[in-house]
């Protein structure tokens, strides 16, 4: 009924090209999560599966129907905007039922649509506010609440909880994603944050420079990462990349990888390894502590090897010393091989996994 | 201080010296200025030049404003959108507002002279024979209704601009979603939404609609037979034509007291209808 498919999608203005061949497909009533730094195009993609822009080449499907080219209001999407908005002369009840109100429904269900989308997001005491009299949470709740009544089943976000603080982010973000479930909703959320997307995504679709760097569940990408731009994308601090032509010491790094990678295999491209994979120790790959985070539960050391900048997140307990000089190692598993050209390599001599 | 005393010396001082001199009588040679109470006023009731000045200033008001803020509204609408050469249309709707009336009024003049004037070569091109615009008591008063909603439009289609531009694009993208029509989007959001501007061009309008004259002095001099007369160019013939000054005081206090009372109006009856953000 309501998935979505985008293939080849394409939109330039002149000769900026904002969005380059974007295929991807959204299953019905699962949340896909559009990743990427500001300028990848990824509100572009929603705001052309909405029809608030025009498609320059290629093709958007929603539930089978071509709708490429079709009127916004026809395409049955509801959008929630970064802004929420909300009509500022209109109270929460009047901004909730406005597009029931365009559509012509009935009172009667109009009141009924409005109770039940109001009580789904806890707003049933504010239905007489104004939105310049509401907290930040709470317009972002009429803005969902617009998005339910109007019982669609295909729902685009575009960056909803950029504008709330940390806390009342979390919270939304739990809250949007078990409405989804609840509902079935197809969603498509635009985001910048990893996190959002790791905790939310059912699929995660990862853009670069409107392309697609790579499509997966946030574990795929985050495990698996295709390219060193998702390998530093997901994950915070971002993975180690050790540009292998610039490491002199390469019997050390050998070593340092759990002895079983011959030096001679280490001669270009970059090896990868997440932060919370470095161990300190006695052998491996000699580097100096330049800083500490003590963030409690655990602490990150910033670690310089040569001119190269590692991360190491380690047990909060152990204090080092700026200066200090140590030994990382990682075990095999933790290595991500990718070449010169940033294209991960999948290693001939170990079990994909 | 300073803007106190600026204020007392040549705004409110004269409004009370104005409010005084309307109760005395008019000096001659032979008989001083003497305190006369309502009598200034009462004249003025049965002054049927006033009466007529003050139905023409109402049609006037009338006539101007409405049509004003009307094409306001529509040119800034015109422009808001991206149109090839946009800017150069803001320019050319806003080149009336500079001028200054008495050269608005000269202009309009050749437009209006009959027989050789330009809407009179244009009408003899399809067959109408020359007309007086301006020398028909019929005429006179829409003719320069017309001049005064050219000058002022362009004016007014700024403020409604700005207030447009201030409407974030998300609010019509939203509406778009949801189905709404472009005139939906208008009545139900975008009006609303410019309703604060709306007041502020109002108390304008009427202001000016009572204020504006000069251009009585180049086109008609508020005849034939006080057609065009308006309230404010009254007062001046009074006083200064006339030399009556004390029934001109008079005059200025009623004009006064129409003017606070109308925005007075406004401000209460449209404040409960106008969203402030």
């Amino acid at each position: 009924m309501s998935r979505i498919d985008i293939r080849e999608l394409a939109k330039q203005w002149g000769l900026v090209v904002a969005v380059d061949q974007v295929s991807f497909t959204v299953a019905k009533g699962s949340l896909t999560v559009l990743l990427g730094p500001s300028g990848c195009g990824k509100s572009t993609i929603l705001r052309l599966i909405a029809g608030l822009e025009n498609v320059s080449s290629g093709s958007i499907a929603i539930g089978g129907n071509e709708v490429t080219h079709m009127d916004p209001a026809k395409r049955g999407v509801s959008m929630v905007f970064q802004s929420y908005a909300l009509f500022p002369h209109l109270n929460v009840r009047e901004n909730i039922i406005f597009g029931l109100k365009v559509r012509g429904i009935s009172q009667s269900e109009r009141h009924s649509r409005l109770d039940e989308s109001a009580r789904m997001v806890g707003l049933e005491e504010l239905l007489n506010r104004k939105p310049a009299q509401l907290s930040g949470g709470q317009r972002q709740r009429v803005a969902l609440a617009r998005s339910i009544v109007s019982r669609r089943r295909v729902c685009l976000m575009d960056e909803p909880l950029s504008n709330l603080d940390a806390k009342l982010r979390a919270e939304m973000r739990d809250e949007i994603r078990s409405l989804q479930q609840k509902l079935g909703l197809t969603m498509v959320y635009v985001t910048h944050d990893q996190v959002e997307a790791m905790t939310m995504a059912d699929q995660v679709v990862l853009l670069k420079k409107g392309r697609v760097e790579q499509i997966g569940r946030p574990h795929e990408l985050y495990e698996r990462p295709q390219t060193t731009f998702a390998a530093q994308f997901m994950g915070s601090p971002p993975m180690n990349l050790l540009k292998l032509d610039l490491i002199e010491e390469r019997s050390a790094l050998a070593v340092a990888c759990g002895g079983t990678l011959s030096p001679d295999r280490l001669t270009d491209g970059y090896i990868g390894v997440r932060p919370e994979h470095v161990q300190v120790g006695s052998s491996g790959l000699p580097v100096r502590v330049s800083a500490t985070d003590y963030l409690g539960a655990e602490t990150v050391l910033r670690l310089a090897h040569g001119g190269q900048t590692l991360f190491g997140k380690i047990d909060g307990h152990r204090r080092y010393n700026p200066g200090e000089q140590l030994h990382v190692s990682w075990s095999e598993e933790a290595v991500h091989r990718f070449g010169a050209d940033g294209i991960r390599i999948e290693d001939p001599y170990r079990a994909s996994s | 201080m300073p803007a106190a005393i600026l204020l007392i010396a040549f705004t409110h001082y004269p409004t009370v010296a104005t409010v005084i001199d309307s109760l005395f009588s008019k000096a001659t040679a032979i008989r001083p200025s003497r305190f006369v109470g309502v009598l200034n006023y009462q004249r003025m009731l049965d002054d049927p030049i006033f009466w007529k000045v003050l139905a023409n200033n109402a049609w006037f008001a009338l006539g101007t404003i409405p049509t004003s803020i009307a094409l306001a509204i529509l040119m800034a609408l015109f422009v808001n959108r991206s149109i090839p050469g946009r800017s150069l249309v803001r320019m050319a709707y806003f080149t009336p507002t500079v001028l200054p009336m008495i050269a608005v009024a000269n202009i309009w003049l050749f437009f209006y002279t009959p027989d050789i004037g330009l809407i009179d070569q244009i009408a003899s091109w399809f067959g109408f024979s020359g007309h007086n615009w301006l020398g028909d008591p019929t005429t006179v008063l829409p003719a320069i209704m017309v001049m005064t909603v050219w000058k002022e439009a362009g004016f007014f289609m700024i403020f409604y601009l700005a207030a447009m531009q201030n409407i974030p694009p998300e609010l019509e993208e939203a509406s778009q979603l949801e189905g709404a029509t472009r005139w939906y989007y208008f009545r139900r959001v975008m009006f609303p939404l410019l309703m604060p501007t709306t007041l502020f061009v109002l108390v304008n309008a009427v202001l000016n609609s009572f204020k504006l004259v000069d251009h009585l002095f180049v086109l008609t001099k508020g005849g034939p037979d006080n057609a065009s007369n308006l309230l404010l160019y009254y007062i001046f013939e009074t006083a200064f034509s006339y030399f009556e000054t004390h029934f001109a005081a008079a005059l200025t206090v009623v004009l006064l007291i129409l003017l606070s009372v109308m925005a007075l109006l406004q401000f209460f009856l449209l404040d409960k209808r106008v969203h402030y953000r």
